[in-house]
């Protein structure tokens, strides 16, 4: 049937999170000294922070992935 | 199912859906668009977060294009997903994003109270579908809820509730799509008719392609993005308020400016024994009986959106615990979509201008009876979001609400398409086709599902009136569901004529207990009192409340008399379809902490104590 055979979902989570984490956390590399721009979000870096979250997560997600398929 | 907008009434109503209760009050008139200056507009880089995220979304429908050969794994994933991807799709089909919203608005108006649509009522549904009721599901291999109906009643009673629920998945769909064309217009000055179609376009693209399992692992996709959306939101939230006791101190000044106990917005509890000493207007035995039971067992337990997630799980121990698995983080969610409305609020009292006042007809901002400016409570959520996330955040929180729009329209099209081909078409147009012929049909339903989702969604625009009048009579509908598939489970004796006669009496019910009633300060109409006036409720949800639980006691009276007057289907027909009649699943092999009645014990602990902390 399809499901498992065809595409394990950790993958195409893992993959977003950590394309979408670097280009957050870069945006937020770039940006970092423009204070004007972070006074909105208490003065935090949200960007570089969040993204790094991101980052991590979408890592976890295919690291999982690559275990179930290598268990399979 | 459907979200009768809560994004359209400004209330709580999307929890246990909207085909479970009219809305309350302060529904946006969603007339004519207005054209707006934009609130805000985007940059490069939150461009490319969206961007990014559709390309997953469409690639996720074409890497399963290819498995996706035969009706089964359209309709029902090939009944082979694990219970984490089930789990979480269950959740995520009903947390569109007018529950988002609506939350965020409910959160606003009522404070932390608006809690109680998740710990009343959705998770005792929840760990009772998963114990009580999976296994005639999963067990009976019915491919939908209508045909459970059929197995276990008759043929009517299954066409009586697959016609209704199809027509119901269109609407939602369409207000789905209406109210995500109108927001962004709203935010961004995006054209409503491109977002529409773009939208349509999309979601037809992946449904087409791979069928439930893609609607599905969308759906889980987008549930990650909301989590991850607003978790900074709302911790930028609190920072900014100065914290949860920062909050609680401008709630509390806030709730004493506007005449409630002092802890009103910050304590779930208090002043629940009376219907007006909470901002809710309703009192505990309403909202027990009336969302806790009636509306929330009748959503959650036999609503086809949702159990087609658990359906689709890769064994009966998995689809046990789809729900299960669904109501750890939906107990926890209120703290992601609640205190975002919350928080808009206090800085509203303090700072000025988050939630912005609704506007009248003349565009001018609209009073209440007391002089004072009513807010657009929709709007305190996405207003936060655009006050707190810079550039780039921004751009993945607004992901997050078109995705959570566009997985609410691709579950009611993949319920829609499911229950058309097998229900309707396969039942009383063509029966023994070829599997390639339903393969085909689903996919052509799937078509005319999203082609009559936009109609219904430019007819939500055109004609409001029309569309507050559906969602009342499918109120009325669905209001006594639950009382129909209680009978059948667990009351052998119950008939196909009972069940018929008892669903459409309590659809009568329901119309005649709304049609006697008014919520005070209404006047007669929509709201209730066309047929005269009995009653008079504090507040338009416990009215709904009440005509929910007169809508289930008629059902189950008109059932059981006619039951007994009917003759019932030998015992031996009914095997595997009622609880007396069916082995009780053993669960042996597993240990005492994979049982699912472990799980759902934890559950309810973990909720009555959550309960407790905000008491």
């Amino acid at each position: 049937m399809s499901g498992e055979a065809s595409l394990d979902l950790r993958l195409p989570i893992g993959g977003l999170f950590t394309v979408l984490g670097i280009m957050l956390a870069g945006f937020g590399l770039v940006t970092g000294g423009n204070t004007a721009m972070y006074e909105k979000s208490a003065g935090i870096n949200i960007n570089l922070i969040w993204g790094v979250v991101m980052i991590v997560t979408g890592l976890i997600f295919l690291a999982l992935a690559r275990r179930g398929a290598a268990r399979a | 199912m459907l979200a009768s907008g809560a994004i359209a009434d400004g209330d709580a109503s999307r929890v246990v859906g909207p085909q479970s209760y009219p809305p309350t009050a302060g529904r946006r008139r969603i007339g004519a668009l207005v054209d707006l200056v934009p609130v805000t507009h985007l940059t490069a880089i939150d461009y490319a977060v969206m961007a990014m995220y559709f390309v997953f979304v469409l690639g996720i429908g074409f890497a399963l294009r290819r498995s996706t050969r035969t009706s089964s794994d359209f309709f029902q994933s090939g009944r082979s997903l694990p219970p984490w991807v089930t789990g979480l799709a269950f959740l995520s089909a009903n947390l569109g994003a007018q529950e988002v919203i609506g939350m965020g608005a409910s959160g606003a108006k009522y404070g932390i109270a608006t809690a109680h649509f998740y710990w009343i009522g959705a998770i005792p549904a929840m760990v009772f579908v998963a114990l009580f009721m999976m296994p005639f599901y999963y067990g009976s291999r019915a491919r939908s809820v209508p045909e459970y109906l059929k197995l276990r009643f008759d043929e009517k009673t299954r066409t009586l509730n697959a016609i209704s629920f199809a027509a119901m998945t269109i609407f939602s769909s369409g207000i789905s799509m209406y109210a995500m064309g109108k927001l962004f217009n709203l935010l961004l000055g995006w054209s409503f008719d491109v977002s529409v179609l773009v939208s349509a376009v999309i979601v037809l693209a992946y449904v087409f392609a791979g069928g439930l399992t893609s609607a599905i692992y969308n759906e889980v996709l987008q549930f990650f993005m909301i989590a991850f959306g607003f978790a900074p939101l709302v911790f930028l939230g609190l920072k900014s308020v100065g914290g949860w006791s920062g909050l609680t101190a401008r709630l509390t000044e806030e709730a004493v400016a506007k005449g409630f106990a002092p802890g009103a917005y910050t304590h779930a509890w208090q002043g629940m024994s009376s219907a007006s000493t909470n901002p809710l207007g309703v009192e505990w035995f309403g909202l027990v009986m009336g969302l806790g039971f009636v509306l929330s067992f009748g959503y959650w337990c036999t609503d086809f959106l949702v159990v087609q997630r658990a359906m689709a799980a890769d064994s009966m121990i998995a689809a046990r615990r789809t729900p299960l698995i669904a109501a750890v983080p939906k107990m926890l969610f209120p703290f992601l979509v609640i205190l975002p409305g919350m928080i808009a609020l206090a800085l509203t009292s303090t700072a000025g201008g988050i939630i912005p006042a609704k506007l009248a007809a003349n565009g001018q901002p609209l009073l209440d009876s007391a002089g004072r400016v009513v807010m657009d409570f929709d709007l305190a959520t996405p207003m936060l979001l655009i006050k707190l996330f810079p550039e780039g955040m921004l751009g993945l929180g607004l992901t997050a609400l078109l995705a959570s729009f566009m997985s609410g329209m691709a579950g009611n099209v993949t319920a829609f398409n499911t229950v058309w081909t097998y229900d309707i078409y396969q039942s009383h147009i063509k029966k023994n086709a070829s599997d390639e012929h339903y393969l085909w049909m689903g996919r052509a339903a799937t078509v005319g599902g999203i082609l009559l989702s936009i109609a219904a969604a430019y007819v939500a625009g055109a004609f409001n009136n029309i569309m507050e009048v559906l969602q009342l009579v499918f109120a009325f509908v669905n209001a006594p569901l639950f009382a129909t598939f209680a009978l059948g489970m667990f009351w052998k004796r119950s008939t196909g004529h009972g069940a018929f006669w008892g669903l459409a009496s309590g659809m009568v019910g329901a119309l005649l207990h709304h049609g006697l009633t008014l919520p005070n300060g209404s006047t007669p109409g929509i709201k209730g009192g066309f047929f005269g006036q009995l009653h008079t409720y504090p507040s338009e949800m416990a009215q709904t409340f009440w005509t929910a639980i007169v809508a289930f006691t008629t059902c189950v009276v008109v059932s059981i008399v006619i039951s007994l007057a009917t003759t019932p289907r030998p015992d031996a027909e009914l095997k595997g379809l009622v609880y007396s009649l069916t082995e009780k699943p053993q669960d042996q092999g597993l240990s005492f902490f994979q049982k699912p009645a472990t799980f759902a014990a934890l559950v309810l602990a973990a909720t009555i104590a959550l309960n407790l902390i905000f008491l």
